[in-house]
């Protein structure tokens, strides 16, 4: 059935004489560019459109395709970048050349490039939604399962092997049902699971400061606010360079269309650390850049946790990051307001806090339709303006992250990296991990996070002492509690992405670091008390090599060494005395 | 000849509300005739079957509802040429400098189209100003936006053109080309650029275009349009490495306010329209290089905090966008030290992808880092220093106090024509580390402090000169 524009207003058009359902997919003006229908006034629709619509005009025709926003699942998928509604920017750019313009489609999935099917049921099976009925080599290192579309069910009459294109039929159900290697899903619905569990173990993303004090879980939800420039990027992209975690889905939602070219150019040369093959064999990677089309951006989120699930639906740990969701949040507010919808909060429409919660709700640790286990984990960048967290999407988005990494100006400023907050944030896991980091990383583990978290928070409060007298006019034990801590700060919790060695740190590392620095402060506790002086203590070489033994290469034999010298020059201190 | 309607049914601020019959396009460019037979132009909002909402740029004054419009059935295009190069343009593109029209080779639709993410090369390769503050701790790179967040009375423009005047790809002699556009800044300002880029003999190599104070604040919307689509012109039809100075964002900010004003739309944070990120991001982000292509867009905004504060929506939605900011402070303007940037709220997110060596220096990325902290930590103790006095202060906390004085007369503080080599800003900050003690460099890998610590480069010097003095 075909309708008419009546009203074009930036990415917003209203049309009429089509009957449309909510999130229909149409086809918008001469052009017939991609829109969705996301409000219906009596005989007239409203369409969010996914491209530039400069130029188009009352009265051009409108054409209904009946199908829901979608992304095609299958083989493929890694090593991807897809703007905001899954079209493959390397496919853009051979149809139009460098810049984006407009009226082009393009399919997700290549449909010439062809999979070897290993089939893994046979005739007479019984499957259903989530069953594996094969696989597919997709990297090196990932075996791309092949599952039924959920809601589909049945026993297997024909199955095949050997190669195939994604939309060439692998098997055939009683009934006649074609299964294919790809599925079509649409975006803002959720993937069906069998049960969603408890997260259980950490995220191990190589970052001191995040498996150390404020771990996240893998299932888990964690948001990362912060003013512009203090790190929310930099830490996104550790996380999926470094997490251990079998696939990343990277959304650039309005974000620099620089830091995407970046990550192009850096994952494939970058190893993952747990199988040594390049990131990008794991990733897929969406960017919506801020100068592409806000209706795309606001759809760029739900192409990636739709692509998410997939994945978890194989059984996989998916971790997935979208940077940032205040553009999102924007999107939805710049679409809303020219709906002349009733504002909320800061112009926000009144449904942020649903839509946040329903996307973080994605996230979790499950059984599968199959019988697996997978995971998504949801890292939340926010960009709240002026730096204030009591902005909406930052307050709606702590209601329900599990995990809240504060990142502070101030130390951005100082070039204190990570400049996330140890006093504001939390992690809501970490009490759930104790058993975890007690067996895989030391008994002792527990202890010596508590007291190096005590160390900070003393040493904030003996500052604001230090603000009204000196630091010299402190007790010596006192002044030992500073320096410690700034030890802590400066030789642990700091941590240089652009470093080779100290971009990333095993969890191994880790403790042998935070052991090192708190067994110095013993020490040096006990020296003071027999009555040596503190000068005596800070002038140490121990002390300074402690410094920069993050960025050994040979850690080990580094910190061997240091922590030898240590014992001698406490030795030596109180002998001389 | 497109059709003339005389149905213009309401005026409200910069805009006019068109009953119409055919149907217009979205963005189309519409002529506006005055009964006194002049002209303005404008471009559409909004369009229905019913009616039109039409922008005009040089403001409503005169019209009434006997004026005629005309669709142009167009949307904003800008004729380009070669030629452009030292011509005087007015910020809606009408030649101010008594020159002819521009022959155009080609007309460009001035909304420009996004870069394709995968076509952008990472831009990386290092622009030395000449300025320590920027070269060295917040490095400049091809291809990146990095704005100035100054104030009203501080020196953004001296800076500007300095930068302008001293800007360089070491090693290569590629040809370059300057775009300046001017958005609703006084006469006296625009002069100011005028007589530099005369003296210098950078007007041959520049396109400039003025929207004055005095202009409408409607056109201001399509100034930065205009001069960022002449540069990517240059860049990437004529091959050349193109620096787009736009000043002030303040008045185009504003203008846009305006407008969301006129058109009744619910405001965001302080008035400013909900969607000011992505329209700055659709001037921002078309700096960039594209792979395979020659040519480049470095952009150097300049804005003014309104009442020096960074959280306004102004500075704060375009740090969100551009890669990095110069901040000017009035602090150290007032001590008198030029240029007054404050090297701590300033970053450039690129810098990293511009040092090193082979780039600049293997130490750079660790001299920045601890004149950094030291910096920091001794402007902090500036404070304490106030309430308790220096002699409360232990010996550590008196050399980092020291270092921060001796950081802002030596190494921020330059000539307006002074133009250090990125060696020199090294040089310089070793210099100044090495009052610190060495205990304190805890940033620097002590291969670096056995290579550049002065203390240390004597002695190799020492060691090099020793064997030959006996
Ligand atoms: N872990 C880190 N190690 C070293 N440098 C870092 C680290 N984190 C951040 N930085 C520095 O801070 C700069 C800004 O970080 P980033 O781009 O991640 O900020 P952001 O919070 O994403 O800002 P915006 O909101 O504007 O995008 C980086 O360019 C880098 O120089
Ligand atoms: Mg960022």
């Amino acid at each position: 059935m075909k309708g008419e524009i009546f009203r074009v207003s930036g990415p917003v058009v209203t049309v009429s004489g089509v009957k449309t359902r909510m999130y229909d997919v149409v086809k918008v003006g001469n052009e017939g560019l991609m829109g969705e229908v996301i409000g219906i006034e009596g005989e007239k629709s409203i369409v969010q459109v996914y491209e530039d619509t400069n130029g188009v005009k009352p009265g051009e025709p409108v054409e209904n395709t009946g199908l829901s926003l979608s992304v095609e699942l299958g083989p493929g998928l890694l090593k991807s970048i897809y703007d905001g509604i899954q079209r493959p920017l390397p496919l853009l750019l051979t149809k139009m050349g460098d810049f984006i313009r407009r009226g082009v489609s393009a399919n997700g999935l290549d449909r010439t490039q062809q999979w070897e099917f290993k089939p893994t049921v046979k005739k007479g099976d019984t499957v259903s939604g989530g069953s594996i009925i094969g696989t597919v080599q997709e990297t090196q290192n990932i075996e791309h399962r092949i599952l039924v579309p959920p809601g589909v069910s049945g026993t297997v009459e024909e199955i095949k092997k050997g190669k195939f294109t994604v939309d060439q039929t692998v098997c055939v159900l009683n009934g006649g049902t074609e299964l294919t290697m790809m599925q079509k899903w649409p975006v803002r619905k959720p993937r069906p699971v069998a049960k969603k569990l408890m997260p259980s173990t950490p995220l191990l993303t190589g970052q001191r400061i995040l498996d150390g004090l404020f771990p996240v879980a893998k299932g888990g939800t964690a948001a990362i606010p912060g003013p512009f420039g203090s790190g929310k990027t930099v830490t996104q992209q550790q996380l999926a360079k470094w997490s251990d975690t079998d696939i990343v889905v990277y959304i650039g939602c309005g974000e620099r269309g620089n830091e995407m070219a970046d990550v192009l150019n850096e994952f494939p040369e970058l190893e993952d650390p747990k199988t040594g093959r390049p990131l990008m064999e794991r990733t897929v990677l969406i960017a919506n850049t801020s100068n592409m089309p806000v209706a795309a951006r606001e759809a760029s989120v739900y192409t990636g946790i739709t692509i998410a699930e997939y994945y978890r639906d194989m059984g996989y740990d998916v971790s997935l990051m979208a940077d940032s969701t205040s553009r999102w949040a924007e999107a939805m507010r710049e679409i809303s307001s020219r709906l002349e919808e009733m504002p909320g909060e800061e112009g926000y429409p009144a449904y942020l806090a649903a839509r946040l919660s329903e996307f973080y709700e994605r996230a979790g640790k499950t059984n599968t339709l199959a019988g697996n286990q997978g995971s998504i984990t949801v890292i939340g960048a926010v960009s709240p303006p002026g730096g204030d967290f009591s902005e909406p999407v930052t307050q709606n988005t702590l209601r329900i992250v599990k995990v809240f990494w504060a990142l502070d100006a101030k130390l951005a400023q100082r070039r204190h990296f990570p400049a996330i907050n140890w006093l504001n944030s939390y992690s809501l896991y970490t009490k759930a991990f104790s058993e975890w980091y007690g067996k895989n990383v030391s008994p002792e583990w527990e202890k010596l996070r508590d007291d190096a978290i005590n160390l900070l928070q003393r040493e904030a409060e003996l500052q604001e002492i230090v603000q009204l007298v000196g630091s010299d006019a402190l007790p010596e034990d006192q002044q030992l509690t500073l320096e410690i801590a700034r030890m802590m700060r400066e030789y642990f919790l700091q941590q240089n992405a652009y470093h080779e060695v100290d971009t990333y740190c095993s969890m191994h590392k880790q403790y042998r670091l935070l052991k090192a620095i708190t067994s110095f402060g013993d020490r040096a506790g006990s020296a003071l008390e027999s009555g040596v002086p503190i000068k005596d203590v800070l002038a140490l070489k121990s002390k300074n090599d402690l410094a920069k033994v993050k960025f050994e290469r040979e850690f080990d034999k580094a910190i061997d060494g240091i922590t030898a010298q240590m014992d001698d020059e406490f030795k030596k201190l109180q002998e001389a005395k | 000849m497109t059709k003339e309607y005389k149905t213009i049914r309401e005026i409200a601020g910069p805009l006019i509300f068109v009953e119409k019959t055919e149907p217009v396009g979205y963005g189309e460019l519409v002529h506006i005739t005055l009964t006194d037979g002049s002209r303005k132009r404008g471009q559409v909002l909004d369009t229905s079957s019913n009616v039109v909402v039409v922008q005009v740029f040089e403001g409503t004054g005169g019209l009434n509802s006997e004026c005629g419009v005309r669709f142009t059935g167009e949307t904003i295009k800008l004729p380009v040429s070669g030629e452009m190069l030292g011509r005087i343009l007015s910020g809606s593109g009408e030649p101010l400098d008594g020159g002819p029209g521009i022959i155009p080779d080609d007309k460009l639709d001035i909304t420009g189209a996004a870069i394709n993410p995968y076509a952008r090369l990472p831009p990386k390769d290092f622009i030395q100003t000449g300025i320590s503050t920027i070269d060295g701790m917040n490095t400049l790179v091809r291809g990146q936006k990095l704005p100035i967040f100054s104030g009203s009375g501080l020196p953004h423009n001296e800076i500007a053109l300095q930068i302008a005047r001293q800007a360089k790809v070491r090693g290569q002699g590629e040809e370059f080309a300057v775009v300046f556009a001017a958005m609703g800044i006084t006469n006296e300002e625009a002069q100011y650029f005028m007589r530099d880029f005369e003296r210098t003999g950078a007007l041959e190599r520049a396109v400039v275009f003025l929207n004055l104070a005095d202009d409408p604040a409607v056109e201001r919307l399509i100034t930065p349009r205009l001069a960022l689509t002449a540069a990517e012109y240059f860049a990437y039809e004529h091959e050349m490495h193109v620096l787009v100075i736009l000043t002030d964002f303040t008045n185009y900010c504003e203008a846009l306010r305006q407008m969301g004003a006129a058109r009744e739309e619910v405001p965001g944070r302080r008035g400013y329209p909900g969607y000011m990120y992505t329209d700055l991001a659709s001037l921002y982000e078309r700096a960039g290089v594209v792979r395979g292509r020659k040519g480049s867009v470095t952009q150097f905004p300049i804005l003014s905090m309104p009442g020096d504060d960074i959280t306004h929506p102004i500075p704060d939605l375009s740090g969100y966008i551009t890669e990095g900011q110069i901040v000017i402070s009035r602090e150290l303007h007032r001590k008198g030290i030029y240029p007054p940037i404050n090297v701590l709220p300033s970053l450039s997110r690129l810098m990293n992808s511009g040092i090193g060596a082979g780039r600049t220096r293997d130490d750079h990325k660790a001299v920045s880092d601890q004149l950094y902290a030291g910096y920091a930590e001794g402007r902090d103790l500036r404070g304490l220093v106030a309430i308790v006095g220096k002699d409360a202060l232990s010996d550590r906390d008196k050399k980092l106090l020291e270092f921060a004085d001796m950081f802002e007369d030596r190494f921020v503080r330059q000539g307006v024509d002074e133009d250090r080599d990125i060696e020199r800003t090294l040089d310089l900050g070793w210099e100044l580390l090495s009052e610190l003690p060495e205990a304190l460099l805890t940033r620097i890998d002590n291969k670096y402090i056995q290579k550049y610590h002065p203390a240390h480069r004597e002695k190799e010097e020492e060691k090099a000169v020793a064997p030959a003095a006996g």
